[in-house]
């Protein structure tokens, strides 16, 4: 018996589900594309070296080219279509905008969903390349334009809009620390 | 790429009979380097089980003090853990040095240990390669080789391995642990990484079929000042062209204990033990760091082009056994 070389799965996509018989070889970014009409989530290299096909998986930030369809069956999937609430934008990307995070627009939805995840992280108290003392007594490093810088390198614009998008990573990143002061105020 | 059979395997036992030992099948952990290499033809597995659910995601102290690291656990729970970061904080860098934020919420402990040089010529598959067709040849040698071995190598390789963890964990006397049909195995770490001979295809000392289902670290106190340093071609995001793990263990002066591994000099991570053995005893200077790099580096045996690796391994081994010597003397 030739064992079989597609299945039928079921990607649950920014809070739905979306059931579809895929070949096995399908990335996770071809599926999303010529599937299913989600557009925004860029292909870049296809092979995990630019970036721009970043997207959320289980919240947790990957690159979509290298993951494939059938091995995302369940997880939560969040592609940059997903961050708005209806007409309010998330504010990393109302941060891009603002401070002119972009040029040509190729990355920036990998770039936004990256920032997203970054923000997290550093919450979460994650240490990075750059963080003087890793050691949990040494606390979290402030998120500096160097920490930023790091944290984003999984993300290439070859605009080279680097500059603002630090500035909208920073400002996103503040605004987000003031909204858990204010919560927990 | 080549059509493929995909299973998922709920628990060790079912993974290893999915994969049956068949060495047309491939565990598929992260994928980062997989299926990147199924892209180009490197790989062509007939049949893919898929490991990356199964129960290893835990990290968990062990009764003498040491960690146990499941195989699953990813590269950036890896780095974040806190128990990670107090007792091996060269590991957490190490870590952190490797790929992007995206790859290592992907990669898993596993797949890192088992990732793929990254050789231009073991890449394109219209090159030879005895590492992907034995007995083709190695164009390195005499092409393009600025990034590769210095230590350890043949004529018939000298591609280096590209993990920054590995080195941490030769530093560390790290224990490989894996799972056949027959039962549970492990590996030393120093024992894991199989040298290159005349068989590079041959990398790890697995059983056909194994599964590493995690590594376990054993106490050793003087990781706790611990550091690994990474140098390469960009500020970030890019393999080591030369990287040190160090931990340093000084009381008056004097090296109570030294370990030290290498990283982009060789086809695994490369403990040094000639150095170890100057600085146990020795004066914490720089004169004794250098001596001790000196005779690590004599068994060096660099081509045309990567002659600056030795260099460049000297200078970075010392630079970082005087920061961790200075950090002790505060």
């Amino acid at each position: 018996m030739v064992p079989p070389t597609s299945s039928s799965v079921t990607l649950n996509i920014n809070g739905e589900k979306h059931t579809l018989s895929v070949d096995h070889r399908t990335s996770l970014l071809d599926a999303l594309r010529e599937r299913l009409d989600l557009t925004g989530t860029k292909k870049g290299c296809d092979q995990g070296q630019c970036g721009a096909c970043t997207v959320l998986v289980d919240g947790r930030r990957t690159v979509s080219c290298l993951q494939l369809a059938v091995a995302a069956e369940d997880r939560e999937i969040t592609t940059v279509e997903g961050l708005a609430e209806g007409e309010r934008l998330h504010p990393v990307q109302q941060a891009f905008l603002d401070l002119d995070g972009f040029q040509c627009g190729y990355c920036t939805p990998g770039q936004i969903c990256s920032a997203v995840a970054v923000i997290e992280e550093h919450a979460a108290g994650w240490p990075s390349a750059v963080t003087d003392d890793v050691r949990p007594e040494a606390g979290p490093p402030p998120l500096t334009p160097q920490e930023i810088r790091e944290r984003m390198s999984g993300n290439l614009c070859r605009c080279g809009a680097y500059v603002s998008i630090v500035e909208a990573v920073t400002r996103a990143a503040a605004e987000r620390t003031e909204a858990t002061e204010e919560a927990a105020a | 790429m080549r059509e493929f059979d995909y299973r998922r395997a709920d628990d060790v036992p079912g993974a290893v009979a999915l994969l049956d030992a068949d060495p047309d099948a491939r565990y598929l952990g992260g994928g980062t380097n997989l299926v990147d290499l199924m892209r180009t033809g490197v790989e062509r597995p007939a049949r893919l089980v898929d490991v990356r659910r199964l129960p290893l995601d835990r990290i968990e102290p062990t009764d003498d003090g040491g960690l146990r690291i499941g195989a699953t656990v990813t590269n950036s729970d890896l780095a974040a853990h806190p128990e990670v970061r107090r007792r091996y904080p060269a590991l957490t860098e190490a870590v952190l040095a490797g790929a992007s934020g995206q790859l290592r919420n992907m990669a898993t402990v596993g797949g890192n240990l088992l990732q793929r040089t990254r050789c231009g010529y073991f890449a394109d598959v219209t090159k030879p390669c005895n590492k992907r067709l034995p007995g083709s040849g190695c164009p390195a040698v005499e092409g393009e080789h600025h990034n590769h071995a210095v230590l350890g190598a043949t004529e018939h390789c000298v591609a280096v391995h590209p993990s920054d963890m590995g080195v941490a964990l030769a530093a560390f006397d790290a224990v490989v642990s894996y799972r056949t049909a027959d039962g549970p195995g492990e590996s030393a770490f120093a024992d894991f990484y199989l040298p290159v001979g005349d068989t590079p295809h041959r990398e790890t000392a697995l059983p056909q079929g194994a599964l590493v289902t995690g590594i376990t670290l054993p106490p050793v106190p003087s990781a706790a000042r611990s550091r690994y340093r990474k140098v390469r071609e960009r500020a970030s995001y890019a393999f080591a062209i030369g990287s040190v793990a160090a931990a340093l263990d000084v009381s008056n002066g004097v090296v109570r204990e030294a370990r030290l591994a290498l990283g982009a000099v060789a086809s695994r991570p490369w403990r040094a033990h000639a150095a170890e053995r100057v600085l146990n005893g020795a004066p914490a200077s720089a004169d004794y760091f250098a001596a001790a790099a000196d005779a690590e580096l004599a068994a060096a045996r660099p081509l045309p082009g990567n002659a600056y690796k030795v260099t460049l391994m000297r200078n970075l081994m010392v630079a970082v056994l005087s920061e961790l010597a200075e950090e002790a003397a505060r």
